[in-house]
C-alpha cells in the first residue's frame, strides 16, 4: 500500500533527514519527495511504498506523528486513495 | 504524484473545517430471530447483532487511521422491533434490554430500530411497542427509537399522531431528571427510508438484505469554508461551490464505506449525502446560510439559501457515490448546531421558521426543546403539520421535540456529546385539541397516485 506523510511547520535543521530515516529503519520505500515554503511554513511531502514496512501502519504512522511533536511540526500519514477518491474522477 | 495543493486542501478540511464521516451504521435484520416466545427472542436478538457487528467498532478505528479520516460514530440499526414483537407477544422493553446490551457488547455509540411503521395503521404489537417507548428510552442509554405515522402513499394516521404527542411528553416527564433525554432520542416520522444511518431514526426497513453497510457523512465546516472564499461570487457561484465541495467530500465517504464492506464483508448499502452540523464551533449548517450573506439564520432568505444548499449538496454527492439513500440533505438540528442556537437566542429563528425550512431540506423539526407544560396535543399538531409537509411534497419529514419539564421560554438544557444543548422555544398554545382528538387517517393525497 502506498501512503502521503505530509509534514507541516516551521522550517528546521533536520526534517527531512529524521522523517527518511525512521522509513528507512522500517523498510518504507520513499517514491517521491516534494517540498514547498508556502508563507513561511515548511511543507513536504513524501509518497511512500509500505509493501515491505516491518511495522503494522498504525504504529509507524504513530511513530512519526511523535518526530512531529517533537519538532513542533504537524505530520500526517494517510493512505493515497484518499487523495485520489477526493480529487479525481 | 497527486496535486501538492489537493493534498493540503484535504489535510485542511479535516483538521480545520471538521471533516469527518458521521457515521458508519450497520443494518442488521432480526426477522430470523422471531421466536413465539419473547425470551428466546431476545437471546437471538442478542446473539445475531454482537455476532454481525462484532468487528464494526474495529475495523472503523483501522479505517479512520489508515486514511486519517474521523469516523466520529459506529452505530447498528435494526428491524422494527414492533414486528419481532408482534410474533412473541409479551413486554417490548425486555427487547429494549437485550438491544441495549448488544450495543455494549459490541462498544456502538447507538442503537436504533425500536420502532413501529404504522402509516397506515396499528398492526400486531405496534401499540404495545408504541407504549412502551418512554419506559425503553428510561432505562436504556444507547437505544433509539422512532416510529412513522403517515407516507405519501398511505396518508397520516391521526391515531397515531395524538398517541404520539403523549408519548413524547410521557418519555420527557420519565427522564426528568437526566435533562428530559428520552425524547432527544425517539424521532416521529413521515415517509421514514428504510437505509437511514442516522440516529435517532435509524432502522433497518423490512426490505433491506440481512446485513449491509450506509455510510453517513459530513461537512458543514467545509462547505462554509468554501462558501467563504467566494465573498462577490454570484449565487450561481455559491451553488457551484457547494457542488464541488459535496462531491469532495461524499468521494470520501464513499471510499469509506467501501472500505468497511469489504473488510467487514457485508454489502454495501447507501451513502447518506447529508450535511450534519455539531455543537463544535465552525461545523455549523446555520453558518454555511450566513456565509450566503444573511445576517442571521432564520432571516426572511433563509428558506430560499437552505433550498439551494440542499440541491446543490445532492447534485454534487450524487455524481460521487454509486448508491445514494438515507435522508440525504442539509439537517437543521437546533441544538446540536451553534449557528442555529445563536439564531434563537437572538430572536431571529422561530419555530414555524424552521417549519418552513423543512419543506426544502431534510429533514424535520429536530432536537428542538420547547416548553415543558406544553400540552401533548399541541405535539401531536406539531407532528400533524410536519407530517403534512413531508406527505405533500413526497419527502421524509421528522419531529423530534423535546419538552423540558419544568423549564420555560428563555432557559436553556444541555444534552452533551453530539446531542449538544438549546434554549426553550416559544411554541403557539392555542389548542388544536378538538382536530388531534378526531382521529382517523389524513387520506393519501393525489401526489400518491402515479401509477
Amino acid at each position: 500500500m502506498r501512503s502521503v506523510i505530509t509534514v507541516v511547520g516551521k522550517d528546521m535543521v533536520g526534517i527531512l533527514s529524521k522523517v527518511s530515516t525512521l522509513c528507512a529503519e522500517n523498510k518504507v520505500n520513499v517514491i517521491e519527495v516534494s517540498q514547498t515554503i508556502l508563507q513561511d511554513m515548511f511543507c513536504m511531502i513524501m509518497l511512500v511504498d509500505l509493501s515491505e514496512c516491518n511495522l503494522k501502519f498504525g504504529d509507524f504512522s504513530d511513530k512519526l506523528s511523535k518526530i512531529g511533536n517533537e519538532m513542533n511540526l504537524s505530520v500526517h500519514t494517510m493512505h493515497e486513495d484518499i487523495f485520489n477518491s477526493m480529487h479525481k474522477i | 504524484m497527486i496535486n501538492t495543493r489537493d493534498i493540503l486542501e484535504t489535510i485542511g478540511m479535516i483538521q480545520d473545517e471538521h471533516l469527518d464521516i458521521r457515521t458508519i451504521t450497520m443494518g442488521i435484520s432480526l426477522l430470523d430471530c422471531c421466536d413465539s416466545n419473547i425470551d428466546n427472542a431476545c437471546a437471538k436478538v442478542y446473539d445475531k447483532i454482537a455476532k454481525k457487528a462484532e468487528n464494526l467498532v474495529k475495523v472503523g478505528e483501522d479505517i479512520e487511521k489508515e486514511y486519517g479520516i474521523p469516523i466520529i460514530n459506529k452505530r447498528v440499526s435494526v428491524t422494527p422491533i414492533s414486528m419481532i414483537l408482534a410474533a412473541s407477544g409479551g413486554d417490548p422493553v425486555k427487547y429494549a434490554l437485550a438491544l441495549e446490551r448488544a450495543s455494549q457488547t459490541v462498544g456502538v455509540n447507538f442503537i436504533g430500530g425500536y420502532s413501529a411503521l404504522v402509516q397506515k395503521g396499528f398492526a400486531s404489537g405496534d401499540e404495545a411497542l408504541i407504549n412502551s417507548i418512554p419506559e425503553a428510552l428510561a432505562v436504556t442509554e444507547h437505544l433509539c427509537s422512532s416510529v412513522n405515522i403517515g407516507s405519501t402513499k398511505s396518508g397520516i394516521n391521526m391515531d397515531a399522531v395524538a398517541l404520539m404527542g403523549k408519548i413524547v411528553k410521557e418519555s420527557a416527564l420519565m427522564t426528568k431528571d437526566k435533562d428530559c433525554i428520552g425524547p432527544a432520542k425517539l424521532v416521529v416520522f413521515c415517509n421514514a427510508p428504510d437505509d437511514n444511518p442516522f440516529m435517532a431514526g435509524a432502522f433497518h426497513g423490512a426490505g433491506e438484505p440481512d446485513c449491509v453497510i450506509n455510510v453517513g457523512v459530513s461537512g458543514p465546516g467545509v462547505v462554509s469554508s468554501a462558501v467563504a472564499k467566494i465573498p462577490d461570487g454570484n449565487i450561481t457561484d455559491v451553488a457551484d461551490v457547494v457542488k464541488n465541495t459535496a462531491f469532495k467530500i461524499t468521494r470520501m465517504g464513499q471510499l469509506v464505506a467501501t472500505q468497511a464492506s469489504q473488510r467487514l464483508g457485508v454489502p454495501f448499502g447507501i451513502v447518506d449525502l447529508s450535511l450534519a452540523p455539531t455543537p463544535a464551533i465552525g461545523d455549523s449548517v446555520a453558518h454555511i446560510l450566513e456565509e450566503m450573506g444573511l445576517e442571521s439564520c432564520g432571516a426572511h432568505g433563509t428558506t430560499a439559501a437552505l433550498a439551494l444548499l440542499n440541491d446543490a449538496v445532492k447534485k454534487g454527492g450524487t455524481m460521487a457515490s454509486s448508491h445514494v439513500g438515507g435522508l440525504s440533505g442539509a439537517f437543521i438540528p437546533v441544538s446540536e448546531d451553534a449557528g442555529m442556537i445563536d439564531a434563537v437566542r437572538c430572536g431571529s429563528l422561530s419555530i414555524e421558521k424552521l417549519e418552513a425550512m423543512t419543506a426544502v431540506c431534510s429533514v424535520g423539526l429536530d432536537m428542538i426543546v420547547i416548553p415543558g407544560d406544553t400540552s401533548a396535543e399541541v405535539i401531536s399538531a406539531i407532528i400533524a403539520d410536519e407530517a403534512a409537509i413531508g406527505m405533500v411534497n413526497s419527502k421524509t419529514t421528522a419531529v423530534r421535540v423535546i419538552p423540558a419539564i419544568g423549564k420555560q421560554v428563555g432557559d436553556e438544557i444541555n444534552f452533551g456529546g453530539l446531542l449538544g444543548s438549546g434554549p426553550v422555544m416559544k411554541v403557539n398554545t392555542f389548542s388544536p385539541a378538538k382536530f388531534i382528538s378526531r382521529g382517523g387517517r389524513i387520506p393519501a393525497p393525489l401526489q400518491a397516485l402515479k401509477n
